[in-house]
């Protein structure tokens, strides 16, 4: 039994398990650096962590509140620029990144630009920035959102950032280089991407949450795996960390 | 070389490099004293309509100064490279200085939330808009630096944000895959905020480079804001940290502080208190306008906005941030 925890710190604890060690994960602020950091501190000390302004290998002192803070080089092996992090996912060194947005579609094609038309837009949102980049060139993104139909849609008002497109093959098609989603970890489920079809596909079932509340609240048709499982709760440890190392002024985990 | 698909958004800037160069091959080379104030940059390199882009990441090491005196030289009609932009997009708004834009990362303030006013201008169909991502817009600059008409990404193929650019889709000649095209982009001018610079221009940045070494190169006039001026024997002492070159700069504006509210790096942190501020206060538009004549319109200068902001006291507090040390 594990002491009480909040949605967003289940959601980091989970992401945090994804990433192993040796590898590189390019993060934004907020939830996807608080998993990074949880997992360095952890498990995979090794795990190199990126930001796109130019931020290689920090040791990380507290969460930044910007991708382009002094925080994000505080002890880094190198202070580079944009241009130099980019082309380093482009050439594949580059195994995990986190992405966001506002709506997302059943092959992880994400919306981070408009809701609505998009020369009247109903809601303006900031655009790729480097989300589009990172899912052009990682070779596993994730993202972490709270689980509601107004997210989870049919179809996505724009695309700005490629899942696998229209199903299997099409990022081949399109020229896009081999990546594509990994994991969708939600305050509900964690999703994964089938194989063939490249549709999303229920990989595990949070604590005390069933399968037809995540239906409920997914606005397609959703896939379940053969071996639905049940995801594991935050451990004593990995909450200890979170709450004194990680995020100990609660500025991602008190947002739940 | 065939193109297979292409962005239907207009492109703001002619990719021709011979243009360029014949504009670079007249630059003055002097090594000149270009020392100059805010009020001098804006009237003399900033006129209505021309095509700014700003240094820095949104709110680290940004020109804030000579953004303030954009908005209060009542500059309109720029266009404007959306390049990372966060605090600089969000006074650059609250001017309504601006009707194109080469988007990439716009409206937000990163974890701290969209900005309401900058919605409200970019939902108000008063601004053209061009789809990129940040690295798309770094190669577009990168390829102006280097003096070509265009550069190779394998960002934007299969979305949207092709669409809605001015890239094109290639074959490549090599090996038939596709890749996305994006046009060499020469802004007309440029304000980086450094740590040190030369009264001649040659400056220094410390930290990330984000794309400042390319947007140098790229525009054709540059104005450097450096956090303080420095001897030329400085700066040959050590010529291995010379970020920009005296003959890519047209004008040097020392501003202490320069990059308030937002972070410098190893000097000050980003003021969040006043950030917080300025994201409630643009909720209210008749709120907004008041808070703009406090702090923008009804200073003279940028020293009196910092003595607004809280003045020495308030900056000492962001150093002590900055360099982690214990309170």
């Amino acid at each position: 039994m594990s002491s009480p925890y909040n949605m967003m710190e289940m959601m980091i604890c989970i992401a945090s398990r994804f990433l192993e060690d040796g590898k590189t994960v390019a993060v934004g602020t907020g939830a996807p650096c608080a998993a990074a950091m949880l997992a360095q501190k952890l498990h995979s000390p090794n795990l190199i962590i990126l930001f796109e302004a130019g931020g290689v290998a920090p040791l990380l002192p507290q969460m930044p509140i910007s991708v382009g803070d002094s925080r994000t080089f505080f002890r880094a092996v190198m202070a580079a620029g944009m241009n130099e992090m980019m082309t380093t996912c482009c050439r594949g060194q580059v195994d995990y990144a986190f992405l966001g947005g506002a709506q997302i579609d059943k092959y992880g094609n994400i919306n981070s630009t408009v809701v609505g038309d998009y020369y009247k837009p109903k809601v303006r949102f900031p655009g790729s920035g480097g989300a589009n980049d990172f899912a052009s060139f990682c070779w596993r993104t994730m993202i972490m959102t709270v689980h509601s139909k107004a997210r989870f849609v049919e179809k996505c008002d724009f695309i700005t950032s490629p899942g696998y497109l229209t199903g299997a093959g099409a990022r081949e098609a399109a020229g896009l280089p081999q990546g594509g989603p990994y994991k969708i970890i939600t305050d509900l489920a964690v999703m994964g991407f089938d194989e063939e079809t490249r549709a999303m596909k229920v990989e595990s079932l949070h604590p005390g949450v069933e399968l037809d509340k995540v239906r409920a609240e997914t606005g397609f048709e959703l896939l379940v795996a053969k071996d639905l499982g049940r995801t594991d709760p935050p451990t004593d440890e990995e909450l200890r960390i979170l709450r004194e190392e990680v995020d100990p002024l609660r500025l991602v985990i008190g947002r739940a | 070389m065939k193109v297979l698909d292409q962005g239907i958004n207009p492109l703001f800037m002619d990719p021709d490099p011979d243009k360029a160069r014949e504009f670079f091959r007249k630059k003055p080379r002097a090594m000149v004293d270009k020392r100059m104030t805010e009020k001098e940059v804006v009237a003399k390199f900033i006129p209505d309509g021309c095509y700014l882009g700003i240094g820095g990441f949104g709110a680290n090491r940004i020109p804030t100064a000579v953004i303030h005196e954009i908005l209060r030289a009542r500059r309109k009609n720029l266009g404007f490279l959306g390049h990372t932009s966060t605090h600089d997009f969000q006074l650059l708004c609250a001017g309504k200085c601006f009707n194109r834009l080469d988007a990439a990362y716009i409206v937000g303030l990163e974890a701290r939330g969209l900005s309401p006013n900058a919605r409200r201008y970019m939902e108000s169909g008063e601004v053209k808009v061009c789809e990129w991502t940040n690295y798309a817009l770094a190669a577009r600059l990168r390829a102006a630096a280097e003096g070509v008409s265009f550069a190779i990404v394998r960002s934007m193929l299969g979305t949207d944000t092709l669409k809605m650019s001015a890239a094109k889709v290639i074959e490549c000649p090599f090996t038939g895959k596709k890749f996305a095209a994006v046009p060499a982009l020469w802004p007309d001018v440029a304000v980086i905020h450094v740590h040190e610079a030369d009264m001649y221009g040659n400056a220094v940045f410390r930290g990330i480079s984000i794309a400042d070494l390319e947007l140098a190169r790229a525009a054709k006039h540059v104005i450097v804001t450096a956090e303080r001026l420095v001897n030329n024997f400085t700066i040959r002492n050590n010529p291995t940290a010379t970020s920009i070159p005296f003959y890519l700069v047209d004008a040097v504006v020392e501003v202490p502080y320069g990059s308030y509210p937002g972070n410098m790096p190893y000097l000050y942190f980003s003021d969040e208190e006043h950030l917080a501020a300025w994201m409630k206060a643009e909720k209210d538009p008749k709120e907004f306008e008041a808070f703009l004549d406090h702090y923008i319109y009804g200073v003279s200068c940028f020293e009196e906005y910092l003595d607004r902001c809280g003045g020495l006291k308030k900056l000492k507090e962001l150093q002590k941030l900055e360099t982690l040390v214990e309170k």
